[in-house]
């Protein structure tokens, strides 16, 4: 019913203009068209003015009330960076944007047709088309400049001492893994992916380097002021590793890894002081669209001391002695003779 | 009262008797279905634009009620939609493929088909001075393909599968497994089909039209003295034939993908808990193919606005437009500069940042001819004595959008900033602007100018004015505030934030947005209307020349018919741009250089 309603208003408000609008066109007739338009002209010009000035207001009154909203400290190195590039960006189009915007509209409202004034004959000047290509050339070789010298640092090498953890998508959620004690990341194939038996990413339990790897979703741990690399993969079609507080993306790819690096700066509890949001929690968003529950693809991140990492690595069993709990020392079997093969290949 | 001035023989309106240029009787079919006079074939683009923008405007309409009121339950979608729509609620399925479908049909069918099929069409002849196309037939044949791709995209709206929801650029895999997405099942086949439909009838389209341009320019127009509506109908022609057929072999290979076995976008795969034998493929192929064409594309879309745009503030600020050569010159750079720049889509797909880097370097340097134009468009409204009729507000808008996407440009440009905004709202309100909205402003702002020469009748000024005015504001109030969002890091195709802790705080904005959405879209109906209504009812055109123009289309008869010009195709003997020359208002390009005549 109340649908109903709109759409009977929605229709007359439909009939009233345009029954005004085709009486205004009479009217113009009746009175003198050439006298209509150049009415009509005067009002346009003003009205053009008018929205340079509310639209300059609007876009203070924006930035006012959404300034708050985005954004927020960045927390990690590389972010900072972004944003200062961001910064120096807004500086630059900033001033050529109002001085623009305001020529047009100023110039469409100075200069509406009026009898006392003709059209000034003006076809070329090629000084003014070197001035406004050179000036242009000169604002954007700075913005490259800083541009570049900025994406070479965020895509540089990762520092040797960087942790490695590798992230994987699929759909709809995240999966990780880190290398243990010796650092590396075991070996792994597509088609040995099997959760019914715990090997969610297809390690291949013959590679020694993956017996000490640890598994794990939805949430990622991280070392403070240790800068971190992600090596990152996709199981199904492309995701994308989406860092709004550290301001870092990159896609997850099926079949083509990819990696990239950051160092942290805050903890989660120095950014829930710094926020002063007690609940404020490091996101994982996909933002790269992968089908019905892109929106919902969430994982979290815990930044936090290298004690308090270790204390928590400290209780995470290896995915390989899971996989295989014949193999695990821990769930001591009487069967000797096994025990001493498992020994035989982690010493390999 | 303008009829009553028809029947007075003698005067101008005389002429506004229909002729038929080759004087034979045309059956209904081919005067108006199968035609190939590149007038009715211009209309036939133009309407079928029209229709599709409709439904992609509605499709936005539908998924912003979702965003703005995600806990809004309304039944009547249920009752259209069924279980697309359960409980009055978009589901994610029905989302992911309305956000498809509004950007494919928008893309493609109403700012590349629409707009160059309506422009290139009736422009290039009326204005280089020919009686038709160089091939009247592919001309034909093009709407035809058109029609037929629109036709099979229409269809794939009413699968049961539902129609391709992966997104406008159809990454694979997603794209290629139906297991990943519902759409991919059937849907993407019949994308796949339309499209290759579509590539022909782009490619049948822009060889007629450079052919025209280059051969079949009357007496005297040499190539500097055209209007610059046709220098840019030229370049998106060249850049629409260069790069179309790379999409092409995209797709096609996709299609493989899909249906033969093949792998060369697939890879390592394992969905839905099952293992795919696909090895060795990459998936990031397929965004080098798509941005290939993807890039050129958004100025294959632009490009005809400029012209028309640069046309229409000359003419009606009185006053020739200011630096033609930088203007053409511009036009050049940026449909070289087009081809050079597409990874720019993919800096955060583990491109090499080597790479990375050249593509930020050619990119921005595309903000130096862009400026250029901006610039020579405000030198020629600058002591001009400028008409406001709803064409030129169009112009003067559009060059608002243009300064404002463009500028934003600069930072979705630039790698580094990329990293932080890639795939957010702010990519979104960025090609919204620049290439979406600014887009429709220039079409708007030929088809306010042009309306008289195709259909011999004014649309009703008043609506006119209406439409400008809240479309302007209300691609303000949309678009602008949702760089806020993307700056946030909001993704941007997300249907529901409430499970975020990080994006859940526009709430109010998005209501907002939703409800200017409607408001908007229901002004761009009364457009609809007011264009259909003009066509049978409105004033009568009873001028040659309405806008004191001096270029060719206004030397035919008020309604030419099929040829264009009764007599002779007129000689040319100046350029398009003599406003304001020597005391005079205008001086048409037929007009002979005087001899005591100023040069310019």
């Amino acid at each position: 019913m109340q649908t109903f309603f709109i759409i009977v208003i929605l229709a007359l408000g439909f009939l009233i203009t345009f029954q005004i609008a085709k009486a205004s066109e009479y009217v113009a007739i009746l009175r003198g068209e050439e006298k209509s338009r150049k009415q009509t002209n005067k009002i346009n010009g003003f009205l053009l003015l008018v929205f340079l000035i509310v639209g300059l207001f609007g876009v203070y009154y924006c930035n006012e009330t959404l300034k708050g909203k985005i954004l927020g400290a960045a927390a990690s190195e590389q972010g900072v960076l972004i944003d200062k590039m961001l910064y120096i960006t807004i500086a630059i189009t900033g001033v050529v944007f109002f001085a623009t915007q305001i020529a047009l509209f100023w110039f469409s409202y100075k200069y509406q047709e009026s009898d006392k004034r003709k059209a000034y004959y003006y076809p070329h000047n090629n000084k003014l088309e070197v001035i406004w290509t050179v000036i242009p050339a000169i604002a954007l070789t700075v913005l490259v400049g800083f541009g570049l010298f900025y994406w070479f640092k965020i895509t540089g090498k990762a520092p040797k001492n960087a942790m490695v953890v590798e992230v994987t998508g699929k759909q709809f959620g995240w999966e990780f893994r880190y290398p243990g004690p010796d650092g590396i990341l075991g070996k792994k194939y597509y088609k040995y992916i099997d959760p019914a038996k715990n090997n969610s990413l297809g390690q291949i339990w013959d590679d020694p380097a993956n017996h000490d790897d640890v598994w794990m979703e939805q949430e990622m741990h991280l070392v403070v002021n240790k800068p971190v690399q992600l090596v990152i993969g996709s199981k199904d079609v492309i995701h994308d590793v989406g860092l709004v507080h550290f301001r870092m993306k990159m896609d997850a790819v099926p079949g083509t890894p990819t990696t990239m690096w950051f160092t942290p700066k805050y903890t989660t509890a120095e950014m829930k002081k710094i926020t002063g949001n007690p609940n404020f929690v490091y996101e994982i968003s996909c933002d790269q669209m992968c089908g019905k529950g892109h929106y919902s693809m969430r994982g979290t991140i815990v930044v936090e001391t290298q004690a308090e990492f270790d204390a928590w690595m400290a209780g995470k069993k290896p995915q390989y002695l899971v996989a295989n709990p014949d193999k695990d020392p821990s769930v001591a079997k009487p069967d000797s003779t096994k025990a001493i093969a498992s020994a035989a290949i982690n010493n390999k | 009262m303008s009829e009553a001035m028809n029947i007075h023989p003698g005067t101008t309106a005389a002429v506004a008797v229909h002729h038929d240029g080759h004087g034979h009787h045309q059956s209904f079919i081919s005067k108006y279905i199968f035609s190939q006079d590149h007038k009715t074939i211009s209309k036939q683009f133009l309407i079928t634009g029209i229709i599709w923008a409709m439904i992609g405007g509605l499709f936005s309409v539908l998924f912003r009620l979702q965003l703005g009121f995600p806990d809004q339950s309304f039944p009547i979608l249920e009752t259209f939609f069924g279980h697309w729509a359960k409980g009055g609620h978009i589901q994610p399925e029905f989302y992911y493929a309305l956000i498809t479908m509004h950007g494919t049909i928008l893309v493609f069918f109403v700012l590349t088909a629409g707009m160059s099929g309506t422009f290139a069409n009736f422009l290039i002849p009326l204005q280089v001075g020919a009686r038709d196309m160089a091939s009247p037939f592919l001309n034909m044949l093009s709407y035809w393909f058109f029609f037929l791709a629109s036709i099979i995209m229409l269809t794939s709206l009413f699968i049961s599968t539902g129609p391709a929801a992966g997104g406008w650029t159809i990454y694979p895999p997603l794209s290629a497994l139906g297991e990943a997405s519902a759409g991919s099942i059937h849907g993407m086949d019949y994308w796949i089909i339309s499209m290759a439909m579509f590539i022909v009838s782009s490619l049948l389209g822009g060889i007629n039209y450079i052919t025209t341009i280059l051969n079949m320019r009357t007496r005297g127009m040499s190539m500097t003295r055209m209007p610059l509506t046709m220098w840019a109908l030229l370049f998106t022609a060249i850049l629409g034939v260069l790069s179309f057929p790379v999409l092409l072999s995209g797709v096609l290979l996709l299609f493989f993908d899909r249906n033969l076995g093949t792998s060369f976008y697939l890879s390592d795969i394992v969905v839905n808990g099952q293992i795919l034998p696909n090895e060795g493929g990459s998936a990031i192929l397929f965004q080098h193919l798509f941005w290939f064409l993807g890039h050129p594309e958004v100025y294959i879309i632009i490009l005809p606005a400029m012209g028309i745009v640069s046309e229409i503030l000359s003419v009606n600020s009185r006053k020739p437009i200011f630096g033609y050569m930088a203007m053409v010159g511009s036009l050049f750079a940026i449909t070289i500069l087009a081809f050079l720049v597409w990874a720019h889509h993919m800096f955060v797909t583990g491109l090499n940042p080597f790479l990375g880097s050249v593509f930020v370097l050619l990119t921005l340097l595309i903000a130096v001819p862009s400026a250029i134009k901006v610039f020579n468009w405000l030198t020629t409204i600058w002591r001009g004595n400028i008409r406001f009729t709803p064409a030129t507000l169009f112009s003067i808008g559009f060059v608002s959008l243009f300064i404002s996407g463009g500028l934003t440009g600069i930072f979705v440009g630039n790698s580094t900033i990329d990293i932080h905004i890639h795939d957010t709202m702010f990519i979104v309100a960025h090609f919204h602007i620049v290439m979406g909205v600014a887009a429709f402003f220039g079409m708007f702002s030929g088809l306010y100018h042009w309306f008289p020469k195709m259909f011999g009748r004014y649309m009703n000024n008043t609506l006119g004015y209406i439409h400008f005015w809240v479309t302007i504001v209300g691609a303000y109030l949309i678009f602008w505030p949702m760089h806020y969002q993307g700056l946030a890091g909001m993704p941007r195709r997300y249907l529901d934030k409430s499970g975020w802790a990080s994006f859940n705080q526009f709430t109010e904005l998005d209501k907002m947005i939703t409800i200017v959405t409607i408001i908007v879209f229901a002004v761009q109906l009364m457009f609809v209307f007011n264009f259909f209504y003009s066509i049978f009812k409105g004033r009568k055109v009873n001028k040659l020349n309405p806008w004191g123009a001096t270029t060719l289309e206004w030397t035919t008869p008020i309604r030419p018919g099929h040829g264009n010009w009764e007599g002779e195709i007129p000689e040319v003997h100046r350029w398009a741009y003599d406003y304001g020359k020597d005391g005079r208002d205008f001086i048409p390009q037929t007009e002979k250089i005087g001899e005591n005549e100023s040069k310019h």
